[in-house]
């Protein structure tokens, strides 16, 4: 502990900075939570202390219905790129070079580079195709385009956890006649977790934030809260948006702690 | 992966059971449909609706076109009625022969864009002018001078909403010509003039409700229902229209050629010329709707309200723009990238 | 471990990733690069019709009162300065985001999940919304102008909102979190040994940093520069709400020339443009970075 204590101030100034940052991350939050108690139409003009929003929302149906897709597909899409994403990484970091290697790098990394709109408008006429075709519209289609932006988020993190990561441990389990799923499954997985943990948490962030691809290529009834909100921004966006999103915090924040002191007890 | 991709197409045909009995789809505006009306229709009928929500005209056509959406009800502008009837995707449901058809006032029977209401019925319609914070001027509010020869108490205050036809087709006006020209001598000027008022314009942006209703901007180009919101949070807010020339629009309800609930969008469309029905849409986004009798039902604060009579001597001003043909667009988008560049 | 070629292995670990890329991604694209040859429909979409008229439309621009050819001038402002504000959102992110990974790596084991969650936790939150309650800290009367009063620092309100500092304040916010979690990744699997002994050696701070911590971060740095600069390049829903979309960046006018604009081949053409700037950018990269992979693995 103590080597860890004299790292840290070994870099003076980096707590505060990181302080710093969580109070400006939270910033904008706080502001939302506060709003949603608004008692005015609008939610840039403050008009007492009320609960009505919430009511509101919950009265809903349509704001919640597409709260609960977001979390769906996001929940979806991440578990579905990190797992690909983190296939990918193991075949194309640490191996030495190979042939093709740039290759997929590249097309790995091709959702990043193509502004959302121009994939959305590409995708629209893609599975337009496929549901004229097959008659199904599914929201599997959103969550395929929803899985596919995300790869190179859940890929990145991945691979820098990767690189350069010693693999002295690998080679003596090797040695020691470990199996290579063996050696994966207790020297690397383990090794690689903060990396794909982060990776995760990125894919199902960047999904939960889509708009455009989702706009695009939603069918009848496939709203979700991005999408919902996009629709009010040319009119007014009402504060049942920050009460939802306030209440949805509540929640992941009540979940989390749970978790956390559950895992704690066993730990 | 085989896994997966059979994992994937079983989630696609798991959702995608839509078109059962009882249901209807309908593609509309965000913020624009009254869950009241939606309510008072599900129980009535005992339908299930469904609303999705699309914000502009270009991406609800696109997804259209392509096909494969499911949606059974869309709601166009009149400027874009005439593309989807030339793109063959609205139904002729029969909307004269309809029970309600009779309330339609009789102005709005026979438009340019939908001769004798073959494929539409009106939603809402109303004005694009400009909306202005009296508390920061005092002049006269009905030009477009407001924000192309931005007064001094304005300067840096005033927001131009980014509806690139419109914003153009009220400068053209401005400056004496027809909307959707391509007299190049006349589109000089316009660029010059835009280029000129930019200078104190504070932004182009959407969200003018709350924005004009806060004072965060003083004046704006701005739709008469999204004023006269505004003005009940900040009775400052009046709304003008430009004597040189206005915006009239009217948004549309039509049933798609493919949809799949056929029945019960005729049901919706004959639904809404009540004109109680027609009051319940109205009372929610602000708009006038073009129903008879339906100001009997509507709420007490629109009545007679500013924003919805157009003054008399203004009504001439008024116009109703059709979708500018290629050539204008091209001149049009050429000099929206000059002045948002 | 049995020696399979690393090219087999890494071609068939890769491949579930390329099939769902395949599908959702670059299959799409490939509809692009067709439309980027085509003539614009009337309303929308297009005309199957060979055309080069959206390639010279990029980067010339026909007057349209004289008739005169001349360079696209409107679209270099545009794209530099979407380029100019993804940099500097780039260096932001990086001068708070690698101070606060630090932070993070260096808590205790038990409780670095929680600093991890805390720093997504924002992020939850759509982005729209996100957006809009930055837009209420910067505004006249907001947080951020209140507060400046109120101490005194300035008489009367900056106008942020509607600037590019706004963006800039915006799009660091919002990648911010893809630049803390690659770079938390990297250095999580840090040997803190290695800074005590390069105490020992050298014992100056910035040596240090230099030579010891940055070398073995520096994949977190580049894949976090990476997901934020490519992103920020193609952003739309922040410049348009918090820039008052009085300037356009690349990502907005895009959306122009495929919504209001109805002009799908030249839309088309300008995406594969910026596609063509960071493709090279990227294989820069990757050039760079396995030959550095090499030295490291022969230390």
């Amino acid at each position: 502990m103590a080597r860890r204590d004299f790292s840290v101030s070994a870099l003076p100034g980096f707590g505060t900075i990181a302080v710093i940052a969580f109070v400006l991350l939270y910033a904008p939050i706080v502001t939302m939570v506060i709003y949603s108690f608004n008692d005015s139409e609008s939610v840039a003009l403050w008009g007492g202390f009320s609960t009505r929003w919430y009511a509101a929302a919950w009265e809903n149906t349509q704001v919640q219905e597409a709260t609960i897709r977001s979390l769906i597909i996001a929940v979806s899409a991440a578990l579905i790129a990190t797992t690909v994403a983190t296939m990918a990484a193991l075949g194309t970091t640490r191996r030495g070079k190979f042939k093709g290697q740039t290759i997929i790098y590249i097309m790995i990394n091709q959702p990043l580079m193509v502004p959302e709109i121009v994939t959305a408008v590409a995708l629209l006429i893609f599975f337009a195709a496929i549901k004229v075709a097959t008659g199904i519209q599914g929201l599997g289609y959103l969550i395929l385009a929803h899985s596919a932006f995300c790869v190179p988020f859940a890929y990145l993190p991945i691979r820098a956890r990767l690189e350069g990561m010693d693999m002295t441990l690998e080679t003596a389990a090797a040695d020691l006649y470990a199996s290579p799923w063996q050696t994966f499954r207790r020297i690397t997985l383990p090794l690689l977790a903060p990396g794909i943990a982060a990776g995760a948490m990125l894919s199902f962030v960047i999904s939960l934030d889509d708009v455009i691809i989702t706009e695009f290529v939603k069918s009848a009834g496939q709203d979700t809260l991005p999408t919902y909100m996009l629709g009010q921004l040319r009119r007014a966006v009402t504060p049942e948006v920050n009460a939802i999103s306030t209440a949805l915090l509540v929640l992941t924040v009540l979940l989390l702690t749970a978790f956390f002191l559950l895992t704690r007890r066993r730990g | 992966m085989k896994n997966l991709m059979t994992s994937a197409i079983a989630l696609m045909a798991l959702t995608g059971a839509a078109a059962a009995e009882g249901e209807l789809n309908i593609y509309n505006w965000g913020n624009y449909t009254n869950p009241d009306l939606i309510k008072k229709f599900e129980e009535e009928n005992d339908v299930k609706v469904t609303i999705t929500d699309y914000d502009s005209n270009t991406t609800a056509l696109a997804k259209i076109e392509a096909g494969g959406h499911g949606f059974d009800i869309v709601v166009p502008t009149h400027s874009y009625v005439q593309i989807y009837v030339g793109k063959d995707l609205l139904m002729k449901p029969g909307i004269p022969e309809m029970e309600n058809y009779g309330n339609i006032s009789e102005v709005w029977k026979n438009v340019d864009w939908d001769p004798g209401r073959e494929y539409t019925v009106p939603w809402q319609w109303g004005t694009t002018g400009v909306a202005v914070n009296k508390s920061a001027y005092s002049g006269d509010v009905n030009t477009s001078a407001i924000w192309l020869d931005t007064p001094d108490e304005l300067k840096g205050k005033v927001n131009v909403v980014p509806e690139m036809q419109d914003v153009m087709n009220l400068a053209v006006m401005y400056m004496g010509g027809e909307p959707c020209t391509t007299d190049k001598a006349k589109l000089k000027e316009v660029r010059d003039k835009l280029v000129e008022a930019k200078a104190d314009w504070m932004s182009m942006d959407y969200g003018m409700t709350e924005k004009l209703g806060n004072g965060d901007v003083m004046a704006s180009v701005n739709w008469n229902g999204s004023t006269f919101r505004a003005r009940l949070n900040n009775p400052d807010v009046t709304y003008g229209y430009p004597k040189e020339g206005y915006i009239v629009w009217m948004d549309n309800v039509a049933i798609l050629k493919d949809a799949q609930n056929v029945e019960n969008a005729k049901k919706f469309v004959n639904f809404i010329m009540d004109p109680e029905n027609a009051a319940m849409i109205s009372a929610f986004a602000r708009y006038a709707n073009g129903i008879d009798g339906s100001d009997d039902f509507m709420p007490e604060d629109m009545k007679g309200a500013p924003e919805i009579v157009v003054p008399e001597e203004l009504k001439a001003a008024g116009k109703f723009t059709s979708s500018c043909p290629k050539e204008a667009q091209d001149l049009y988008t050429a000099i929206w990238t000059d002045l948002q560049k | 471990m049995a020696r399979s070629s690393p090219a087999r292995t890494g071609w068939l670990l890769s491949t579930p990733a390329l099939i769902l890329l395949f599908i959702g991604a670059l299959g799409p694209l490939a509809i692009v690069v067709v439309y980027a040859f085509l003539e614009p429909g009337e309303y929308s979409g297009v005309v199957w019709n060979f055309s080069t008229e959206a390639w010279f439309r990029v980067f010339f621009e026909r007057d349209i009162f004289d008739d005169t050819v001349s360079m696209a001038d409107a679209h270099l402002t545009i794209f530099w300065r979407s380029v100019k504000l993804s940099l500097l959102t780039t260096f932001i992110t990086f001068v708070i985001g690698f101070p606060t990974a630090w932070f993070i790596a260096t808590r205790p084991p038990t409780q670095r999940a929680i600093w991890l969650f805390l720093i997504t936790i924002p992020f939850w939150t759509n982005l729209l919304i996100r957006t809009f309650a930055i837009m209420e800290v910067v505004r006249n009367q907001g947080l951020l102008n209140s507060f400046l009063m109120w101490t005194g620092v300035i008489g009367r309100p900056l106008q942020i909102l509607y600037t590019d500092t706004a963006v800039l304040i915006g799009m660091a916010y919002v990648y911010l979190p893809l630049m803390v979690l690659p770079l938390f990744a990297a250095i999580d699997r840090f040997d803190f040994k290695l800074i005590e002994a390069g105490y020992d050696l050298y014992a100056s701070r910035t040596k240090v940093l230099r030579r010891v911590i940055l070398p073995i971060v520096r994949p977190g740095i580049v894949a976090g520069s990476i997901l934020v600069f490519v992103p920020s390049l193609g952003a739309y829903v922040t410049p348009r709400i918090l820039g008052g979309g009085k300037n356009m960046m690349i990502g907005n006018f895009i959306e122009l020339q495929f919504g209001q604009g109805r002009n799908w081949p030249l839309g088309a053409a300008l995406s594969l443009i910026l596609l063509l700037i960071v493709l090279v950018a990227l294989i820069a990269y990757v050039r760079v970075t396995s030959n550095d992979g090499g030295r490291d693995g022969q230390t």
